[in-house]
């Protein structure tokens, strides 16, 4: 393999003076239809969760402004205040439109943190694992196979019943669910950066080790990273709901969509179909339109991505 | 080979007692099951002849031990709710989720071949590229709102299917099934196909890229060389090359399944032991909680090791030297 790869490794074609790589990726991103969309859809969403406080036409958790008259609506009625639900009101008469928004700011928030954190953490334990290598890598890979030969949901599952329930819980619980992918596609690509001239000069230089493996190999481990990582904000924000919905997540005064979604649940079998619909249906818009975008995204980043 | 056998044997006997170790543990913090189960007016002598009863007056390491020393026996403690076996009610409930995943097993390779099949000989026409797009959302739809949607339609709108429960069982080899009545197949088909829609769109997706691999290999022109008709040629050549793969994940993706049911069973208000799990978590039933997670883990294990040996009996090319292999 060594005899033929070449020394000089198979990048993206050169970038042309005055065009910044950053810029290139994003047009190739939005190049694809769906992508376009995908990427349309989830900045909307994004904004309207980060603005929800100024944009909701109610803050469904301050009870002043509900009124227990207005509970269980169908979509489009007009609540006693003369404002129009239009997606229907809960069983508190809460208006399922700023329910929603600030349901998306939690699954949102949580998804992304916990991503962020296992992402840091995988990517220095992976870095590390393949540097060191021997008995250490082995051991490091062995606890990931480990690791993810059980189901993500029974890890968290049982995770959360010993935790209890809380934001900081339910993200700590899905970083230690999550760490092992990152660990894992952050070593293959270290064990190749590992291997090249440019590490090799950086030892000759006598630099520290710390210095060659945070600036010089992880910023070369970082493309498979983010592929991997959009990928799971999806996976993580699917997983919350799912643990909500079981009862285990978020507690209930910061309800996320999956337990707004349980919350509809008890009214479903009563015709209500509104309070489980309309936050499935914003559930579903966050997760496929990042998958889109993440799609996309693997086939930018690869160095073979052909024009 | 042997040699094989008995390191892989032995690695399987080394995750099972990890997984007892931490089941253990991280279910003794659950709390403490004498605050549940005794009456609130009881007073501390009630109190400790409850810890007596269920050995939770000794200390960790004993309590460990025993468990150990119990569980290879097969005795995984008594159920603090139901006064039997944990074992005995975990038992109960076995069958139905098993009925449960192999049905969706069956539905995920009886929609997603066909449909993975037609994307990958016609990649470009209007019905593939729909096959390959509805195949991302399978991946992404949340799988228990799904199942809602599913009862809202069939269940509350049409009203032609049950919304949730187990249908009239049949004992069949000592094992109850439901499988044989009219009355069990309306209350399985929902929560099977909820549970199949995800494996579904990875067969298709897997079942895609095989053929659009495999028809442009020699021995497939060939055939059509010879004149052998279309649906000879998929059904003698293709199938049978495609297939290993996409058998080899999905019994690695069984035991997913298995641990999916937790969440389907408690859409559907499904008696199965995923559904236990849950109930049991809420009323701290330490024993039962346990009994399930050493289960699951046995039966993922098994599959695991099954999966292994038959990959390794299908592919000579799998090396058996490396220790990571």
């Amino acid at each position: 393999m060594s005899e033929i790869t070449p020394t000089t490794p198979l990048t993206l074609p050169p970038v042309a003076k005055g065009e910044r790589l950053l810029l290139r990726q994003v047009r190739d991103l939005v190049a694809s239809p769906e992508a376009a969309i995908g990427l349309a859809v989830l900045i909307t969403l994004v904004a309207i969760a980060l603005l929800a406080p100024l944009i909701a036409p109610q803050n469904p958790y301050d009870l002043m402004q509900l009124d227990i008259m207005d509970n269980m609506l169908p979509p489009g009625s007009a609540l006693g205040n003369g404002a129009t639900a239009w997606l229907g009101t809960d069983d508190q008469g809460r208006d399922m439109l700023s329910t929603i928004m600030y349901g998306m700011r939690v699954s949102l928030g949580v998804g992304i943190a916990s991503v962020l954190i296992a992402s840091v953490i995988g990517a220095l334990i992976g870095v590390l694992s393949a540097y060191i290598g021997g008995r250490f890598d082995a051991l490091i890979m062995r606890i990931v196979d480990l690791q993810l030969s059980f189901p993500s949901i029974l890890i968290a599952l049982v995770l959360l019943t010993v935790f209890g329930r809380g934001l900081d819980k339910v993200v700590l619980s899905l970083v230690f669910v999550q760490w092992a992918y990152y660990a894992r596609t952050v070593r293959a690509s270290a064990l190749v950066e590992k291997n090249k001239d440019y590490i090799a000069a950086a030892r000759c230089l006598e630099m520290p080790q710390w210095r060659i493996l945070v600036r010089h190999m992880l910023p070369n481990c970082i493309p498979p990273l983010i592929v991997v990582s959009t990928v799971q904000v999806a996976h993580a924000i699917t997983l919350e709901s799912t643990l909500s919905y079981l009862g285990v997540g978020v507690p209930v005064t910061q309800p996320s969509l999956g337990m707004l979604i349980a919350t509809g649940y008890s009214f479903l079998l009563s015709g209500n179909y509104w309070i489980s619909t309309y936050p499935g249906i914003a559930l579903v818009l966050i997760v496929v339109s990042i998958n889109l975008v993440g799609d996309r995204l693997r086939a930018v980043l690869n160095p073979r991505f052909t024009h | 080979m042997i040699a094989y056998l008995i390191r892989r044997l032995g690695q399987s006997v080394l995750v099972l007692f990890t997984m007892a170790v931490l089941v253990f543990f991280a279910v003794f913090a659950l709390g403490s099951p004498v605050d549940m189960l005794a009456s609130p007016d009881a007073d501390q002598a009630e109190r400790a002849a409850l810890a007596v009863r269920f050995g939770l007056d000794k200390s960790l390491p004993v309590q460990f031990a025993t468990f150990i020393g119990n569980a290879l026996h097969g005795d995984l403690g008594a159920s603090f709710v139901y006064g039997k076996s944990a074992l005995a009610v975990i038992g109960e409930r076995l069958p139905a989720t098993i009925e449960l995943a192999v049905l969706a097993l069956v539905f995920s390779v009886l929609i997603g071949v066909p449909l993975g099949v037609i994307a990958g000989l016609r990649p470009n026409s209007i019905a593939g590229r729909a096959i390959m797009s509805t195949s991302i959302f399978g991946f992404s739809l949340p799988n228990f709102w799904i199942g809602l949607m599913l009862i809202l339609f069939f269940a509350v709108y049409l009203g032609w299917l049950p919304a949730g429960g187990r249908g009239p069982t049949t004992n069949v080899l000592g094992m109850e099934l439901s499988i044989f009545s009219v009355e069990g197949w309306r209350h399985l088909i929902l929560p099977a196909l909820t549970l199949a829609l995800y494996k579904a769109s990875l067969v298709v997706r897997l079942c895609e890229a095989g053929t659009r691999e495999i028809i442009t290999q020699e021995y497939i022109r060939f055939a059509r060389a010879k004149g052998l008709s279309r649906f000879r040629i998929i059904r003698l050549h293709l199938l049978k090359n495609m297939m290993i793969p996409v058998v080899t994940i999905l019994g690695m993706e069984f035991g997913a399944m298995i641990a999916f049911t937790v969440v389907i069973e408690t859409v559907f208000a499904y008696p199965g032991m995923g559904k236990l799990l849950i109930e049991s978590i809420n009323r701290l039933d330490r024993p039962v909680v346990v009994a399930y997670l050493m289960v699951t883990t046995v039966i993922f294990v098994v599959i695991n090791l099954i999966v292994d040996f038959l990959y390794v009996a299908l592919d000579p090319r799998v090396r058996l030297s490396g220790p990571n292999e």
